[in-house]
């Protein structure tokens, strides 16, 4: 067995996690509030916004991540807008997932049943009441396991930040990897376990979530 | 059957002696439909309907599968709206709205408020199924009727106590049969205190040992008065026990109408007869 160096790896990927954890906390969070956002519109009674909300889904969804990235930081100063790195990538990369976040809110939307909606209006609640009340904790619970699959994409997604020059995970790993050429596979498996551990804290917190959303209802 | 004969079977007259009857004494409809018509695209499914219910009276509704009986009471609740007519509740236009002088299309403010007059029970219960059976009461009144959380807690545990689940507050509707779930719909339904409530068909999903306890829940609250009902059913003993009132309909047009005796005893119409030649009454 190779004499591995592990404790040279682990300050710059410490760093490195560091700013992975950031952007991917903070992008999901930008995420969710667009998915919320957008995919209430996808289901608004005028038409109008139904439509623009539909282009928007359409738009950023369809951009591959890396070319969004690369317009919010590297394009859009040309315009007169300048983000620095960080909340460049947290547009970007909330951008797109909350559109892809957008139709799991608004298929889950629909997939409540409409008896309880029409329940709700016998007993006179407003339609906004409706929401909040009846139809959204009952989506809720379905949109967990998506949403728990979009935050996993979501942490995997954040590795292509070091092409905006973001000293993420990946890029440290790069680093590493310059300075102990022969030590590659160990460097490459360490970086492939912190991404693994992150996601399976993700799927345990979903299960945990809900497990409790659900508590009682089935 | 002579010319007479068929016209009083086909109910022509009825509304306009219920009308009258009512003008007499001073009593003004809790409900009232208008030359009402509904279609579905291009299929017309109810056809000038003339309906009067009194202030707690309670109306039984009979008739065969896609008659329209549904659809009458759903447009009463607010939730499909009429294609032609006029239905008005406790005096005023229930669609319709004045703005300027002029009847308009009514705004969802308009039917808030007169949603206020208005409860149902569904076939399919619909309870919130995230919510306690107890959460499930109170919910309402907490939310709508803008009532404290004492007070509607209190009437919750009154009005499921009285559909005989005083004992089921904490669980949630997964955990109940068919039979206790629909009577806490009905209690859901009772707590807002409609003037008339619409009950469609809230047996026919039960399986049939349990549809008794649900039928029994709605005779006490037929008989203690106030609220008028629109009862749809398939359920004729019940409905010849419970209702002042039998109105049957079939192809959306309401073919006849009277006290149950006459209805079940004495049906005038061969549509009517060959209907409940289908129920053997007890
Ligand atoms: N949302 C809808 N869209 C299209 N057609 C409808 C709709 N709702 C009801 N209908 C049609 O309207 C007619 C009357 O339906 P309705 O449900 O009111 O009858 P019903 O008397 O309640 O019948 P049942 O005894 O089976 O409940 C039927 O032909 C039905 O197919
Ligand atoms: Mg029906």
């Amino acid at each position: 067995m190779m004499d591995v160096p592990w404790n040279d790896f682990y300050p710059l990927l410490w760093e490195g996690l560091k700013v992975t954890v950031e952007v991917a906390v903070l992008s999901a969070l930008a995420a969710l509030v667009l998915s919320l956002v957008i995919g209430l519109c996808r289901v608004s009674k005028f038409k109008t916004v139904r439509i623009i909300s539909q282009i928007c889904t359409e738009v950023f969804r369809g951009l591959p991540l890396l070319v969004l990235l690369f317009w919010v930081y590297f394009a859009l100063p040309f315009l007169g807008v300048e983000f620095d790195k960080v909340t460049s990538a947290v547009v970007a990369i909330g951008l797109n997932y909350g559109a892809f976040g957008s139709e799991i809110v608004r298929s889950a939307i629909l997939a409540v049943p409409n008896g309880q909606s029409e329940a709700a209006r016998a007993l006179n609640f407003s339609p906004l009441q409706r929401m909040i009340y009846i139809i959204l904790p009952q989506a809720a619970l379905r949109m967990l396991p998506p949403f728990g699959n979009l935050m996993i994409e979501l942490i995997k997604g954040t590795s292509l930040i070091y092409f905006i020059t973001l000293s993420d995970l990946t890029y440290q790993a790069l680093i590493l990897r310059n300075n102990f050429l022969s030590m590659t596979p160990y460097i490459f498996l360490l970086l492939l376990l912190i991404y693994f551990v992150l996601s399976s804290f993700v799927s345990v917190t979903v299960r945990l979530l809900e497990r409790k959303l659900a508590a009682g209802r089935l | 059957m002579n010319a007479t004969e068929l016209e009083k079977a086909a109910g022509q007259e009825a509304p306009a002696r219920t009308r009258k009857r009512q003008a007499d004494t001073g009593v003004q409809p809790i409900v009232r439909y208008e030359h009402v018509s509904k279609s579905f695209g291009d299929l017309e499914v109810l056809h000038d309907i003339n309906l009067d219910i009194a202030p707690g009276e309670k109306v039984a509704m009979i008739g065969p599968s896609g008659s329209g009986k549904t659809t009458l009471g759903r447009m009463l609740m607010t939730l499909e709206e009429p294609s032609g007519g006029m239905i008005t509740v406790d005096g005023e236009p229930l669609w319709h709205m004045k703005s300027k002088g002029r009847l308009v299309k009514a705004n969802e403010a308009h039917l808030h408020r007169m949603r206020g007059n208005i409860g149902m029970v569904f076939q399919h219960f619909n309870l919130f199924p995230h919510m306690s059976v107890l959460r499930n009461v109170t919910i309402g009144p907490r939310k709508v009727l803008g009532i404290s959380a004492e007070e509607a807690h209190e009437r919750a545990v009154t009005m499921l106590g009285k559909v005989g689940l005083g004992d089921k507050l904490d669980v949630y509707p997964s955990m109940l049969s068919g039979g206790q779930k629909q009577r806490v719909a009905i209690a859901r339904a009772l707590v807002m205190n409609p003037k008339i409530m619409v009950f469609d068909e809230v047996t026919s999903a039960l399986d049939p040992e349990l549809v008794g306890e649900v039928l029994e829940v709605i005779k006490e609250i037929a008989r203690e008065g106030e609220m008028a009902m629109m009862l749809i059913t398939h359920e004729m003993d019940f409905a010849r026990d419970v209702a002042d009132r039998v109105i049957f309909g079939a192809e959306g047009h309401i073919v006849e109408q009277g006290p149950p005796e006459q209805i079940f005893e004495n049906p005038q119409s061969e549509r009517l007869q060959s209907f409940l030649s289908r129920f053997r009454l007890s």
